[in-house]
């Protein structure tokens, strides 16, 4: 940064730029594995052995995880400056953890891709402390180390602008989230020689990542971008806060109960996780009323309509994602059939992309133009091909979620429903599912047009009113 | 939302709530480590076991395959494939054989890669595999299928 950006509350701000900027680079990555996982569901040997079908995965869902924690900071760190209202208490340092995050995250990416895995566990010294080969958590136990420490770093920075300046609600549930976000993260580092109780507490850090602790950032991120785009008064926006969250922790703490179902925990869960993950889709109904009834009541009409776009699709599309498609199958009765069946993609796909991928490009639709120092929004051009980009995306992602599921629920009738002998087998239903597969591939070649026209929405240069133009080439 | 629902109201559901259930779910957990030595036939759990799950994650099994439900959804669930391929009989046997003959090579058929694993591993996935088998799952599978 060579000048002052006037778009900015405060210079320190800034550092959200590179976060949100890399961000983006990953999920082109995530969806181009996406793809070629797509395509070997269809053709299964495509790439094989290049690539096989574990490290493609492996990478897809890394680059998600790594990707949405790129845009968590990234967000923490615009909007807690402005919330606290004082500069970051150290700019150097989110620079430094953003390059060290950014070279253990390559590094990692670049592991999975040229060394067999059981390779990068020795080379790595895994015995030493075993935490790789588990789902999500497949990171060498260095990396996973080297995200504590990115994460202390994190915390630090932003806990000291928190603690020196304003504290509201708003950036302290984000602190909240972000704290629990780091906390439950250290059960990646147990291991238990009892795989009933690694699964247990696997779902500590899972479950209580993406139905607890990062709703509470969400939440955050949406009240936010909500009070800045709405201009509705923060009292209101606040007291929704806190119902939304409270309703998130209520049902999602001991909703956790429905991933204890089939993994060796005991009967009681069956009731409990049923009862408690059939609420679980409140909150994400409330952010509906909450971003539907902001944006309703707003009191000026803010510029940037593509932000406003992007607040009330991550609530709505969560609330179908996360809300409704898990609750199609979070019941014991339901999910003895359904557990870990195509229709559990479908409803990790739908939720994923609603709830936690685009609250990021929410933040970033709000947030860019003015760290970009085109002001408080884009151009009208600008704002159309991101609006296309995010109705291509997100139709997609519906389709995908759709051939899906018709795919879960013709396995389920295939395979689970029949009794011994009359069942289809694993691969023989698959064969009955291809024409799912194709148009899921379709759907994913759709969304990835989406992304670039999305990508192409960042293209403007400069054309922006003439007090701005001084700045506008100036921001890093 | 009505002026009597005051944001101090909204904020002590969420503090006393999350709290609450939070006690609650470490409460669960008591209960549920409990009953895990019988469940999991824990006394069955041999250092062959330990190595044999060792064994599944160094190679990352679970990025292909489901285990109790959990994993990746392109190849077969395999917490009960003790069961469906031939239980004490000719399980052992059959995984030896299945492993070696990787990757079959049949164009346009998902692939499983040659992990090379010595004799004495194959083994150890074996008895992992037959311990996760009698994990008390609610009777999780359905059917042998998987």
């Amino acid at each position: 940064m060579s000048a002052m950006n006037p778009h900015l509350k405060f210079q320190s701000q800034a550092v959200a730029k590179p976060y949100f900027v890399f961000a983006l680079i990953l999920f082109v990555g995530q969806v181009l594995f996406g793809l070629i996982m797509g395509l070997q569901y269809i053709v299964g040997d495509f790439l094989f052995p290049l690539i096989p079908f574990n490290v493609a995965r492996m990478v897809h869902t890394n680059l998600l995880i790594v990707w949405l924690l790129f845009g968590f900071m990234g967000a923490a760190y615009y909007l807690i400056p402005e919330e606290a209202d004082r500069e970051l208490h150290s700019p150097k340092l989110a620079i430094i953890l953003f390059w060290v995050f950014a070279a253990a995250g390559v590094l990692t990416i670049l592991g999975y891709l040229l060394v067999p895995y059981a390779a990068l566990a020795e080379m790595t010294g895994n015995h030493l402390l075993p935490t790789m080969g588990r789902e999500f958590l497949e990171q060498p136990t260095i990396t996973k180390i080297g995200i504590v420490l990115v994460a202390l770093g994190f915390l630090y920075n932003v806990g000291m602008t928190l603690l020196k300046g304003r504290k509201t609600v708003i950036s302290t549930v984000m602190m909240t989230g972000l704290i629990g976000l780091a906390v439950f993260f250290l059960f990646a580092f147990y291991n238990p020689e009892n795989l009933a109780r690694d699964k247990y507490y696997w779902w500590f850090v899972v479950h209580l990542w993406v139905e607890g602790v990062w709703e509470l950032i969400m939440g955050a991120m949406l009240a936010f971008v909500l009070i800045k785009v709405t201009g509705v008064d923060r009292e209101v926006i606040e007291k929704w806060l806190y119902v939304i969250i409270a309703m998130a922790l209520i049902t999602g703490i001991i909703g956790t109960g429905h991933h204890f179902f089939w993994i060796g925990a005991p009967e009681v869960w069956l009731w409990v996780g049923s009862i408690f993950s059939a609420l679980e889709p409140l909150p994400f109904f409330a952010m509906v009323l909450f971003s539907l009834n902001m944006v309703n009541r707003r009191r000026r009409q803010h510029p940037n309509k593509a932000a406003s776009i992007w607040a009330i699709g991550t609530t709505v599309t969560a609330f179908f994602g996360a809300g409704v498609w898990g609750f199609m199958h979070t019941l014991a009765p339901v999910n003895y059939y359904t557990h870990g069946s195509q229709l559990t993609a479908a409803h990790g796909h739908l939720a994923f992309y609603g709830a936690y991928a685009m609250i990021v490009m929410t933040m970033i639709s709000y947030a860019m133009p003015r760290l970009r120092g085109l002001g408080e929004a884009p151009d009208a051009r600008a704002q159309r091909i991101e609006i296309w980009g995010f109705w291509l995306m997100t139709i997609s992602m519906v389709a995908i979620t759709l051939f899906l599921t018709a795919a879960g629920v013709i396995q389920v009738w295939l395979q689970r429903i029949p009794a011994d002998g009359a069942a289809m087998s694993f691969m023989n239903t698959t064969d009955q599912l291809m024409v799912f597969f194709w148009l899921r591939l379709i759907a994913g070649v759709f969304f990835l047009i989406g992304l670039v026209c999305y990508l192409f929405s960042f293209r403007q240069r400069g054309r922006v009113t003439a007090d701005d133009t001084v700045t506008a080439t100036a921001a890093i | 939302m009505s002026e009597t629902f005051t944001k101090g109201m909204a904020r002590n559901i969420y503090f006393g709530g999350s709290i609450f259930f939070f006690l609650v779910f470490l409460g669960l957990t008591y209960h549920t480590e409990q009953t895990f030595p019988e469940r999991t036939n824990a006394s069955e759990l041999t250092e062959a076991v330990v190595r044999g799950k060792e064994v599944w994650e160094n190679n990352n099994c679970i990025g292909c395959h489901s285990l109790l439900g959990e994993g990746a959804y392109f190849a077969p669930e395999l917490g009960n494939v003790f069961y469906r391929r031939g239980e004490d009989a000719a399980f052992k046997p059959f995984l030896a054989a299945w492993m070696k003959a990787q990757p079959l090579g049949v164009p346009g058929r998902r692939a499983m890669p040659q992990f090379n694993l010595s004799e004495q591993e194959v083994d150890d996935l074996a008895e992992f595999l037959k311990w996760t088998s009698k994990i008390d799952t609610n009777n999780w599978p359905p059917n042998k299928e998987g």
